[in-house]
């Protein structure tokens, strides 16, 4: 059995805009996944970090095939999935689940909490309606909430207690991989920490694996193994944890990096800032060859602009798609400017 | 936006198109003989039958469409009553008038009942205003507009004999012993006041609803902080909001009311369309039927396009897109 | 003196349920040209305290007491005329979704010109020529041209930046921004926030920044206000307030943090969630979720006291002064224990 749980490979979702009288015709179309490309190992969680635009979702829902993706393949425990029916899905759905980001509207507000978790148990026949009682009650203990609350509806819960109650969802039929999008980004700062920290603890318990999407790259840093930068429906860098915040090699990176404020005022006046330009473009319209290249401060034109970017080799398991990689870091803006010739691969 | 114009054209060729035919094929299905009744109960077979193809009845029905059809088109007539042998462009045109008289003036009397109610109420939820408006609304919601017509008739028309009971005077060229503008509204108070009734109930109701919700969104709360006076606030980005989707409906509901006022014009004698219709129905004059049809149609569709166009007009979001 | 001095703000809010106390005697002040970050997560009360001062609450349902002398003068239960006439004025605020806060039927430009025209007597033309400076000077390309554009043909950022412009159009001496970055991406935040900087030495107006991000608020502010439960617990000058936070509630809010540069196997979490304030708990608001406790917490309130030694940090708390310096030293050092699960 190998290591690798998640390959994907050339993702790419096209998301067609169509135009006409009578006749719709596309004339265009938004390029929410444009070619992404990662593994994920047994045991590991993969942090996903980007913008709106990046695709992050879009890459979330066609890995668990919510979505077909328009090209690319996705490989899940050595079975290609990418183009099997939806009956030949059915078994694999088992395997993989997905906690949400929003914990007020991804609960059915009727039905009750009981319910909502041992859904997919009863749906994949894994036991009696006494079993299945049993486990959630199980279940809603790991998670840290009353099992006596079990014929409660979601409105008498709060929004850390209901995305507790998401994680149960996703953990009742011992899934291999947890996908999580966005799933702390609606909740308080204290109960984000409760949610991180109870997820660590299932991960260690059940030897899970997580795809760990969010914007907040503090949080992905705490809970990720290696971490994932996209931009605008591309891989811009990816990297083990440590390597990809000390030692960044993607302009995008270290610009955002440069931009997450830290809770330290003495850090945060000592530091200098990357402040980028404009707003992150639109999917229907992506700039040619490297994505980042009208914001980026490394900018070389008639190179970024025409050639698309190579995936360059860092070491062990760090890669980044740009043709002149940070050469140290941190940098100033100014620093970032100065590019050398593109390091030899 | 001239794309999305052609477009909903287009659709409304196939739409027209579509309910035509539709009334036609409901008109075959019904077990009645136009041509029998054309010629009464006990006329012989052979006359029957000799109507039967006057009317053109005996040949199939797609091909009594494409006559049909190819007469409106081309000759731009509706044909010829089966009952009467009237012309029916002539009849239709006559009643509609009539009955444009009724809507148009129930589209400005609701109006003016349901947006002062409507804005005043949302302004001051649960107060006694509010409470009785929605009173109102229930009532007139809820009370058949037959039982209204009828109720205000016997009342003000008959018992206290403050209006007319029934009968229409024409607005500019009086006939009959009534006729210039006096008269014409004169009688048409109470038709008005039935048909306005259910329509008012419903506009204050939505109207009441969109200030509401306008009066909670981010941008008002933007212009109150600009230290905008509230008569400002309402003006300029409460009502100018909420009353988007009013402007819509009144177009849609026009459109609709053009096409026959039925109840309201048979309670009160009224020839227009809605009566014009009840009379071919029930002698299954299909020319006639088809004519009222038509009409209607034409009326609701261009005053949805009117709606729509004026929607891209008012509404930036959609002009701009 | 102060520009804005707040005294005992109090906020309550009818509802069918009862009262609901959003705003329970809150008081600090703001210096012209300084910014306080008025911290806290949601419900604590700290959008509904600047809404006060502007009267900005809906008064049929409201009732606020207390004091909020802007140069002297008592906002609270001013007249609505002369409420209007600061508001966006003297005092202007901004808010955290910028894609709704903009009238969508209404082109920006006249959006911008209606900001002056309310409060400067001046012509259209003068009104559009201004509106036009501003968005210059909050760096929207094309400035002339996008005056008669819609909001929806305009970037997150780019509104957001629309707004404070709108809001700094008259000069006000103080903004107030509240969670003005919350909806943007963190490149764009990184953007208007160095915008507002820029912008505030430029024009020499206070700022009032009301955020959850303890990230945000010490980048930007020079003093800082923690509150939980519609009280305040803790303020007190950036530094001090990060360096030797004084309030179990400020340790757990800083603790539950993920940094980019600490590294900690188990964040620190604080059990429970935010009391309804319908019917806060009796005592100090925060003692059913705090790892301190001790009975005088459940019984008495705690007062705003001064922190022995230090200049302007307050902190409401009834444990001994020893015990909260250790506290902090394992908080800094990244060992603190927090709460339990």
């Amino acid at each position: 059995m190998s290591d690798e749980l998640l390959v994907v490979e050339n993702l790419k979702k096209h998301f067609p805009v169509t135009r006409g009288i009578i006749f719709q015709k596309q004339v265009a179309s938004v390029k929410a996944l444009d070619g992404v490309s990662f593994t994920v190992n047994r045991g590991e969680t993969l942090g996903v970090v980007g913008e709106s635009g990046c695709g992050k979702s879009t890459m979330a829902r066609c890995i668990m095939r919510l979505l077909d993706p328009t090209d690319g393949t996705v490989t899940f425990d050595g079975r290609d999935i990418t183009r099997i029916s939806q009956a030949e899905m059915r078994p694999v759905r088992r395997e993989m689940m997905m906690i949400f980001q929003d914990p007020y509207a991804s609960l059915n507000p009727r039905k009750r909490v009981g319910f909502i978790i041992g859904e997919a148990l009863e749906v994949n026949k894994m036991g009696s309606g006494a079993e299945i009682k049993r486990r959630v009650q199980e279940l809603l203990d790991i998670v840290g909430l009353n099992p006596e609350h079990y014929n409660r509806f979601p409105h008498e819960f709060s929004g850390g207690q209901r995305q507790r109650i998401g994680v149960a969802r996703a953990l009742a039929v011992n899934p291999k991989l947890i996908v999580c999008d966005e799933p702390v980004s609606a909740l308080d700062v204290s109960v984000q920490a409760q949610i991180l920290n109870l997820l660590k603890d299932l991960q260690n318990e059940f030897n899970l694996t997580y795809v760990f999407i969010a914007h907040d790259l503090n949080v992905v840093r705490h809970i990720s193994d290696r971490v994932m930068v996209m931009y605008l429906g591309t891989v811009a860098e990816v990297a083990g944890r440590d390597q990809l915040y000390s030692a960044p090699k993607h302009p995008y990176t270290g610009a955002l990096l440069s931009a997450v404020p830290v809770p330290d005022p003495e850090l945060g006046r000592r530091r200098k800032r990357i402040v980028l330009e404009g707003d992150v473009p639109s999917p229907i319209n992506p700039p040619s060859a490297c994505r980042f290249h009208p914001r980026c401060p490394r900018f070389h034109e008639g190179v970024c602009d025409t050639v698309d970017p190579p995936v360059r080799e860092f070491g062990d398991d760090h890669a980044a798609t740009c043709h002149y990689p940070l050469e140290s870091w941190p940098l100033t803006e100014a620093q970032m400017r100065r590019a050398e010739e593109p390091v030899a691969n | 936006m001239i794309r999305y114009l052609i477009r909903r054209l287009l659709w409304a060729g196939v739409l027209f198109i579509a309910v035509t035919i539709v009334t036609y094929v409901i008109f075959f299905i019904i077990p009645a003989d136009p041509a029998r009744l054309a010629v009464g109960q006990r006329a012989p077979p052979e006359s029957v039958a000799r109507a039967r193809h006057f009317l053109g009845l005996d040949k199939p029905v797609p091909v009594q469409y494409a006559l049909f059809l190819k007469r409106l088109v081309i000759d731009r007539s509706l044909g010829r009553s089966f009952t009467n042998r009237q012309d029916v462009n002539t009849v239709v045109l006559n009643a509609a008038p009539i009955t444009a008289s009724v809507v148009l003036g129930g589209v400005i009397l609701w109006m003016a009942i349901a947006l002062p109610i409507g804005i005043l109420s949302a302004l001051r939820p649960r107060s006694l205003l509010d409470r009785s408006s929605m009173v109102f609304v229930l009532i007139g919601i809820s009370a058949p507009v037959v039982w209204i017509g009828l109720i205000l008739q016997y009342s003000i028309g008959y018992k206290l004999g403050w209006t007319p009971n029934a009968g229409y005077c024409n607005l500019l060229n009086g006939q009959g012993g009534c006729g210039g503008p006096i008269d014409w509204a004169y009688h048409l108070i109470l038709p008005w006041t039935t048909f306005a009734i259910l329509f008012a109930a419903i506009y204050v109701r939505m109207i009441r609803a969109n200030v509401m919700d306008t009066m909670n969104e981010d941008y008002v709360r933007t212009a109150r902080a600009k230290g905008a006076p509230e008569a400002q606030v309402m003006r300029s980005h409460v009502l100018r909001n909420a009353l988007l989707p009013v402007v819509t409906m009144l177009g849609m509901d026009i459109g609709i009311a053009l096409g026959g006022a039925i109840f309201t014009e048979t309670i009160f004698g009224l020839p227009g369309l809605g009566k014009l219709a009840v009379q071919s129905l029930e002698s299954f004059d299909l020319p006639m039927i088809e004519g009222v049809v038509v009409f209607s149609t034409l009326c609701i569709i261009i005053f949805n396009l009117i709606v729509d166009v004026l929607y891209a007009v008012i509404d930036p979001r959609i002009r701009l897109s | 003196m102060a520009l804005l001095e707040v005294r005992d703000l109090k906020t309550h809010f009818l509802t069918d349920d009862g009262i609901v106390k959003a705003v329970d005697g809150v008081s600090f002040s703001i210096e012209k040209g300084k910014t306080l970050g008025i911290v806290g997560e949601s419900g604590c009360g700290k959008s509904v305290t600047c809404l006060s001062i502007m009267g900005l609450n809906p008064r049929k349902m409201s009732t606020t007491t207390g004091e909020a002398l802007f140069k002297g003068e008592n906002l609270i239960n001013a007249s609505s005329k002369r409420l209007r006439e600061i508001r966006g004025n003297d005092i202007a605020m901004i808010f955290q979704d910028p894609m709704t806060s903009l009238n969508p039927v209404h082109k920006i430009g006249d959006q911008l010109a209606e900001a002056i025209l309310l409060h400067r007597d001046v012509t259209k033309r003068q009104a559009r020529a201004r509106a036009a400076e501003l968005l210059k000077a909050v760096q929207i390309p094309r400035a002339e041209r996008r005056l008669d554009d819609y909001p929806h043909q305009f970037s997150g950022g780019m509104r957001q930046r629309v707004m404070i412009a709108m809001a700094l159009v008259n000069d006000p001496d103080l903004l107030i921004a509240d969670e003005p970055t919350t909806a943007l991406d963190v490149t764009t935040q990184a953007q208007i926030l160095n915008l507002m900087n820029k912008l505030q030495e430029e024009f020499g107006s206070a700022i009032i920044m009301i955020t959850h991000d303890l990230g945000v608020v010490a980048e930007v502010a020079d003093d800082i206000v923690v509150m939980y439960a519609a009280k305040i617990v803790e303020q007190a000058p950036v530094d001090d307030l990060f360096k030797r936070p004084h309030h179990p509630y400020t340790w757990g809010l800083l603790g539950s943090l993920p940094r980019l540069d600490t590294d900690v196997d188990r964040l620190v979490q604080i059990p429970g969630s935010p009391p309804s304030l319908l019917n806060p708990p009796v005592g100090c608001r925060f003692n059913p979720r705090c790892a301190y406790v001790f009975d005088r917490c459940k019984s008495e309130l705690p007062e705003l006291e001064p922190v022995p030694g230090i200049a302007d940090h307050f902190q409401a708390c009834f444990l001994d002064e020893q015990t909260k310096e250790r506290e902090n030293e394992k908080l800094q050092a990244g060992s603190l224990a927090g709460g339990t699960a």
